[in-house]
């Protein structure tokens, strides 16, 4: 078989495969839109929570918090959104309803704050404030110079944000996601039309048709890797570090650990639903226990060991790593490492288990 | 050199034997049918002679060449329809053979002609899961064809189409070895056999039981030829003295008379002037079925 007919045959299936992707809106769907859409609302709230303050009604004349020095009463409107009202019992009854967080009042000397515990955040923030302000007031009042100083410094790079955090999970999701279902679907409805087996009668080799599909998995990775970075930067101020592209080379391979899975979908299963179902049934848990939708830090032993035999958890570390984590390129080779042995081990097992007939 | 020669493929699933110990032999630009109920083993013969399935013993060559296992030289000269319509999903039909087309590096302009040639132009920029089954039948005989293959397998090309569409198709195939191509398709028609095939393999469990032309089948079958004459044209009791006439029966469509010698009992009735309305009934592939089976013949 010459080159020039070998290199039109993987053109001709690339370019039908592509065809058949993005006409099949659910496809599209599930492997851009989708995980877009938690990018949205993950980059969205985090961002927004942020910076929200808390709602503070200040009941009366509350001298304590009308006499604070400028630059400390700049730093209680940081915190507090400050609106004023002379009726106790209103105040209240809008922070039990959710309007506001908090209602304060003076009585004599002591700073009387009524707060719901509905949001358990937000009561501890305003508790811890109020207190700081509280203690800060009665120093100053004493005369002495404080004796104590904290100095806080924040450990990552100040544009660090919680969309930096989400991205590289949600992006791995989402490439595990139609890299398996898309390998699943393809082994399932090729075998059931026999598409496979007309195929098997072209003079067309085993190689170029899987290099096509690979090929064409890649390029949907490397497009949704483009759009999520894209939109991260251009609505949630992601800014990605150093080494941020060792994150393509890594993606490929978690593409080709997916494809994998995929295939081992499609082998165990008689429908092309069937298929789709199964990758479903293996990659969305994975994505919980693997961190891309919220990190695991605070997860008990034993589910960070499940969590590192997962090839996704290898996936997103690496992806973090890299892109927002500001560590050299060394730090994605031991994911590509665990990732590609993934592979390879997960396509033979689908080899094993692939049967012509579907009956 | 025949372009098919297959001798003594057996194929077993589990218990079942499937193809158990068939022998063929077809000449180039030969149209040839395998015929025979559903379960025949058909379909799993066809797929030991593609090349696709490695029987369990025997052996199988296209154009002299083994086809087992899979033979890159073989495959460009070889064209096949699979009884599923193997297509690749939502591509239009003319990109679907335009596919085709260049797996074979035949260029987009052929597969376009092959296109019209199929009486498809109307329908290029339709999906080809917005196919009727017909359409969907003939692009799939185009796809098989956008290569100009000297052997075409076409495995049940009429399955599952209404009786007008598979007659619209028959016009299709019938041309298929004019240019001295060689044709060989699975049916479960009588019908379709006997007006496509120059010869017709008949195969039940797994079996050919023969292979021969259509009417040499029938012929060979020796059954009595039914010569119906309309309405008073005849008597009963003249009837019963013709010459050669075995049988006389009273049909709704006039007298019936069963005989072996049928052009010299047609000729008596010439000369007596009592042709009116007279129809010749010979055997037909369904009553060689029965012969060679001893079963009513159902599809």
């Amino acid at each position: 078989m010459n080159t020039a007919r070998r290199g039109s045959a993987f053109i001709a299936l690339s370019t039908a495969i592509v065809r058949g992707f993005v006409r099949d809106r659910s496809s599209v769907f599930f492997a851009v839109i989708f995980p877009l859409m938690f990018l949205v609302l993950f980059g969205g709230i985090f961002s927004d929570q942020s910076q929200s303050k808390v709602d503070l009604i200040e009941v009366g004349n509350v001298s304590l918090v009308d006499g604070l020095p400028s630059d400390a009463r700049a730093a209680f409107e940081r915190t507090f959104q400050v609106t004023r009202s002379d009726d106790l019992a209103d105040a209240v009854d809008q922070v039990r309803k959710g309007d506001a967080d908090v209602a304060i009042e003076m009585q004599g000397d002591t700073l009387v704050a009524h707060y719901t515990q509905t949001d358990q955040v937000k009561a501890a923030i305003t508790q811890g404030a109020l207190q700081a302000f509280v203690d800060g007031t009665n120093v100053a009042l004493s005369g002495n110079p404080p004796k104590f100083d904290l100095q806080a410094e924040r450990v990552e790079d100040d544009s660090l944000k919680t969309i930096q955090f989400v991205t590289p999970g949600l992006l791995g999701w989402a490439v595990a996601m139609s890299a398996s279902f898309g390998a699943a679907a393809t082994l399932q409805g090729w075998r059931q039309s026999k598409l496979l087996r007309r195929l098997q009668l072209a003079p067309v080799s085993t190689r170029t048709v899987v290099a096509a599909r690979v090929a064409v998995t890649v390029a949907i990775a490397l497009v949704q890797m483009g759009i999520f970075i894209g939109l991260g930067a251009a609505a949630f101020g992601l800014t990605l570090t150093g080494s941020w592209w060792m994150a393509i080379p890594l993606l490929v391979v978690g593409t080709l650990c997916f494809m994998a899975l995929g295939l081992l979908a499609g082998a165990i299963t008689k429908t092309t639903e069937g298929a789709v179902n199964a990758a479903n049934f293996m990659v969305l848990p994975m994505a919980f226990l693997s961190g891309s939708f919220f990190p695991l830090d605070g997860s008990p032993g034993w589910l960070q060991a499940v969590s590192k035999a997962l090839p996704l958890r290898h996936l997103n570390d690496g992806m973090l790593d890299v892109m927002v984590r500001g560590e050299g390129p060394s730090a994605a080779l031991a994911p590509m490492a665990i990732l590609a042995a993934f592979a390879i081990v997960v396509t033979l097992i689908a080899a094993r288990l692939f049967t012509w007939e579907t009956s | 050199m025949g372009a098919i020669e297959v001798l003594d493929l057996t194929m077993s699933y589990g218990d079942l034997r499937a193809v158990d110990g068939v022998s063929l032999e077809v000449a180039e630009g030969e149209f040839v049918g395998i015929l025979g109920p559903n379960g025949a083993g058909k379909t799993t013969t066809l797929e030991i002679i593609e090349g696709l399935r490695k029987p369990d013993s025997g052996t199988a060559r296209v154009l002299g060449e083994p086809v087992w296992p899979r033979n890159p030289k073989l495959l460009p000269r070889i064209g096949v329809q699979l009884q599923a319509s193997s297509f690749f999903e939502r591509l239009t039909a003319r990109e679907q053979i335009r596919t085709f087309a260049a797996l074979y590096s035949v260029p987009a302009a052929r597969a376009d002609e092959w296109l019209e040639r199929v009486g498809l132009v109307d329908k290029a920029d339709s999906r080809v899961e917005d196919l009727s089954g017909g359409q969907a039948q003939r692009l799939s005989i185009a796809c098989a064809l956008v290569h100009d293959p000297e052997v075409v397998f076409l495995d049940e090309p009429t399955a599952a189409l209404d009786p007008q569409a598979r007659r619209n198709l028959w016009d299709l195939l019938s041309g298929l070895n004019d240019s001295g191509r060689t044709v060989v398709l699975t049916t479960h028609y009588m019908d379709e056999a006997e007006v496509l095939c120059d010869r017709v393999a008949i195969m039940d469990a797994g079996r050919i039981l023969e292979f021969d032309s259509p009417a040499a089948l029938v012929r060979g079958l020796d059954a009595p030829a039914r010569i119906t004459v309309g309405p008073g044209q005849v008597a009963l009791e003249d009837a019963r003295s013709i010459v050669g006439v075995t049988e006389v029966n009273e049909g709704p469509d006039g007298v019936v008379l069963t005989t072996r010698e049928p052009a010299a009992v047609v000729s008596y009735l010439a000369q007596h002037d009592q042709l009116d309305g007279v129809r010749v009934q010979t055997g037909t592939l369904e009553d060689v079925f029965l012969d060679l089976t001893g079963r009513e013949y159902r599809a």
